[in-house]
């Protein structure tokens, strides 16, 4: 019998139909994949299976969980399955920890709840499970708060807490979502064992085929509240048969068509962008009145060119220094050392209004579309905002034309420029961000991460923009990205970095092909890839 | 979508939120009182009835009268204008004051901020009560004094609320988009940081206006306020206090004059709050 069976489940949260009967399935001991893009329903049907809907959701059909209808059951009896039968981790490891408590008692808090074992005990146990999970007691006590620890460590907190009880069925939200890929690798493979050892069920829940291609037994496959394709996962993934499957698995690995290569061409100006021994340093922490840690190299001797015109990615974990240098880059923030030098002048001691030429040339893209633009102006100023840095001022009429011809080179109907940033979607907000990038123009855009927030079908148009900009305007780019297959669509040149040096360096198709550094080696490994992932299984299965 | 249309939604929205409705009628009702008695109250509040001492609410007097036969719904309605003069003036200043305070040390970080902030704390440290007995003693008690000593005790909560709000502003992406758009921390402070943190700085007015009126009349009640014959809330509670058992209506009425009024404050503060939000401005279609 099945450890969880839903059978017709919907979902009506007031008017909107979140869920139009959902049949699901999961094993005990298997490992179901739930993909779909933002907002298909596949967070809200995790939390009808923990029956933590907001107010004013109604359900219908049924959720068979060890042979209890969970949509009927009190609130009592769902406190006693939810972290003791049920386990659950959530995307954002940042926010699903409480901030002022220790590790150990966050952990030791479900165990003591729901097993009324005592202090000791509990904490024994807990020293057990942060052990299992990768965070051995020399390193990690359980004394700990979580802001000593870095995202994915968190993130191993909290599938601790979710394991602690060993309970039968784990439901993974978007685990990885907001880790670099070498850490996703790493959480995945944790799950992985995690479920092999204590036979569990696991729903892992994500937007990314390729992620999920690797480990999931079978795959039921969300769009708009309904379920689009399910089946064991080789199969759905070698035949392909429905069609939003298959588009999915494309967008999975988009390579945007780019039909002029700039690093061919002649470039006698010499280099756009030229970086000379780049070096930025934070002071250490103060562990005294008079000690301090010492000081920790966040850029640490980069040097590199950017021509005219030219795609270069800059690759890297998270914390490897790569957004610092785009700081510096983009002259928000001062080097400690090196020179930075833009279209044949230096940059990097100029006084804010000699900058005013040098950011008109100079714009940036952020990864985070929520972010990025003030709630309280309207598209039109938003992106009319980098246009201050003109010379002269603009007339309306001019000023209008401007946000027009940047509105339709990235796709957003003029109509829309009366908007406020709430009612974009995150695909449209980031085309905005690209139209604020370019109405000045510029030769240069730096990119920090920009398409790691979208889904994957959005990632693939977004890219495919930034493609074309490239080809039609001769933009040069600075793509900073963990993820190679960014990198690979649109990029002529790689450079990978790594605790703040630049460790490898060339064309894009070889370095991802041969990385020769050791930060190259592990990124590429990591990545996830549906074909290399479904060829694997295939073979295991004979 | 025009500029009147998004007015009229966002005037629609404020009027279907309950606490902004309530709290707008009663600093509504409070204005009107306080200036209607410039034109008109039912008695002179200088005129003395003796004979007519400590008589509980009547036809004549709606309120009761005080111990001297003076009617007391005058005395509050000219003692609202007092109490509005004073917390009104108060929160200008100390918003006037404060609020750049804490938005350059947002701005500057640094020595700069440090410098601002460890000040604050100094003046902070100080309570309204205590900072105002100093100032009487040098100038003597009186309205403007009172107005000066809340105001300055109002200076670092307002460079605390606007410090801490820009402080979480300014590492925002759209932020960071500005400055590569070349804009000085002058103006992105005055285009963004500003306008992204006034729902905050109206709700902190709005308590720092209440807290200035029961601060008002806490001065006005130990003889630091507004001195005789200018009614005031609190000195009316003080002098009720020797008559409580023969008229509990003389400490009633200017005691709840303040609670209805610093109710309606804090309601209106909170219904701004929601209407404000940018999220909320616009239903999600």
């Amino acid at each position: 019998m099945n450890l969880l069976e839903i059978s017709k489940l919907t979902l009506r949260i007031g008017a909107f139909e979140a869920l139009k009967g959902i049949d699901l399935s999961v094993r005990t001991g298997e490992i179901r994949a739930l993909v779909g893009e933002s907002g298909s329903g596949k967070s809200m049907t995790a939390l009808s299976i923990m029956k933590l809907l907001p107010g004013g959701a109604r359900t219908g059909g049924q959720i068979n969980f060890g042979g209890k209808d969970l949509l009927t059951a009190s609130e009592a009896e769902m406190c006693r399955l939810r972290g003791n039968e049920i386990g659950m981790v959530f995307q954002e490891p940042m926010t699903a920890l409480n901030p002022v408590k220790t590790i150990g008692e966050q952990v030791a808090e479900g165990i003591r709840l729901h097993t009324g074992a005592t202090r000791a005990i509990a904490e024994e146990q807990t020293r057990a499970i942060l052990d299992r999970v990768g965070l051995p007691g020399a390193k990690f006590p359980l004394g700990r708060y979580p802001h000593e620890l870095s995202g994915g460590q968190r993130q191993r907190v909290v599938i601790a807490i979710a394991c602690a009880l060993k309970p039968r069925l784990l439901i993974a939200d978007e685990p990885t979502t907001a880790l670099d890929v070498v850490l996703q690798a790493q959480i995945l493979d944790l799950l992985q064992s995690l479920v092999d050892e204590e036979r569990m069920g696991l729903l892992l829940i994500s937007h990314d085929l390729a992620v999920v291609a690797g480990m999931a037994h079978s795959i039921t496959v969300l769009r708009h509240g309904e379920v689009m394709d399910t089946g064991e996962t080789t199969q759905i993934l070698s035949e392909q048969t429905h069609p939003y499957t298959r588009q999915l698995a494309q967008a999975s690995m988009h390579v945007p068509e780019r039909t002029a290569h700039h690093l061919t061409l002649a470039t006698p100006d010499g280099p756009l962008l030229a970086i000379r021994n780049l070096t930025r340093t934070y002071p250490g922490r103060r562990k005294g009145l008079f000690g301090r840690d010492p000081d920790f190299r966040a850029v640490d001797d980069v040097t590199f060119d950017i021509k005219p015109g030219q795609s270069t990615a800059l690759v890297g974990r998270s914390g490897c220094g790569k957004s610092t240098l785009a700081r510096m880059v983009l002259a928000l923030d001062r080097p400690t050392d090196g020179q930075i030098h833009f279209a044949g002048r230096r940059i990097d001691k100029l006084t804010p209004d000699d900058l005013r030429p040098v950011r008109r040339n100079m714009q940036v893209v952020f990864q985070d579309p929520y972010g990025s633009f003030n709630p309280r102006h309207k598209a039109e100023r938003l992106i009319a905002e980098p246009l201050y840095l003109l010379d002269r001022e603009l007339s309306d009429g001019e000023r209008r034309d401007r946000v027009h011809r940047a509105l339709e080179r990235v796709g957003i109907p003029r109509a829309d420029k009366d908007k406020y940033p709430h009612e974009f979607s995150g695909g449209q907000r980031q085309r905005l961000a690209i139209a604020r990038a370019i109405i000045t123009e510029p030769k240069l855009i730096v990119a920090d991460e920009p398409v790691s927030a979208l889904d994957v079908s959005i990632r693939a148009q977004i890219l495919d923009l930034f493609a074309d900009l490239n080809d039609r305007l001769g933009i040069a780019y600075l793509f900073i990205t963990h993820d190679l297959a960014v990198a690979r669509a649109i990029t002529d040149t790689v450079m990978v970095m790594s605790e703040g040096k630049i460790v490898e360096r060339g064309k894009t198709e070889e370095i991802l092909r041969q990385p020769l550094s050791e930060a190259g080696r592990a990124l590429v490994r990591a990545s996830p890839d549906l074909h290399k992932a479904l060829a694997r299984r295939i073979t295991e299965q004979g | 979508m025009s500029a009147p249309t998004e007015w009229q939604a966002n005037i629609s929205k404020a009027f279907s939120n309950r606490s902004f409705v309530i709290g707008l009628t009663i600093t509504v009702l409070l204005a009107l009182m306080a200036a209607l008695s410039f034109i008109w109250t039912p008695y002179a509040v200088g005129s003395f009835d003796i004979l007519g001492k400590l008589k509980p609410s009547s036809s004549a007097h709606w309120l009761g009268t005080d111990h001297f036969g003076r009617d007391i719904l005058s005395m509050i309605m000219v003692g609202s204008r007092n109490s509005i003069a004073v917390a009104f003036v108060s929160v200008v200043i100390g918003a006037g004051i404060g609020v750049p305070l804490g938005l350059w040390a947002a701005a500057r970080s640094g020595m700069i901020d440090e410098a601002l902030m460890r000040f604050n704390d100094l003046v902070f440290a100080f309570p309204a009560l205590l900072s105002a007995v100093m100032i009487t003693a040098v100038f003597g008690p009186g309205a403007i004094n009172a107005i000066i000593a809340i105001g300055i005790f109002n200076i670092p909560v307002f460079a605390r609320v606007a410090r801490g709000a820009a402080l979480s502003l300014w590492p925002r992406e759209y932020i960071l988009a500005a400055r590569a758009a070349g804009k000085s921390s002058l103006l992105i402070t005055i285009e963004h940081i500003l306008p992204n943190m006034m729902n905050i700085l109206v709700v902190q007015g709005t308590i720092q206006f209440s807290l200035g009126i029961l601060a008002e009349a806490g001065l006005s009640y130990v003889g630091l306020g507004s001195q005789p014959p200018m009614p005031s809330w609190g000195r009316m509670l003080f002098e009720a206090q020797t008559m409580i058992g023969l008229a509990p209506h003389m400490a009633l009425y200017p005691g709840l004059a303040i609670v209805i009024t610093v109710l309606g404050l804090n309601l209106l503060g909170d219904g701004l709050r929601d209407v404000l939000d940018p999220k909320m401005r616009r239903e999600r279609s």
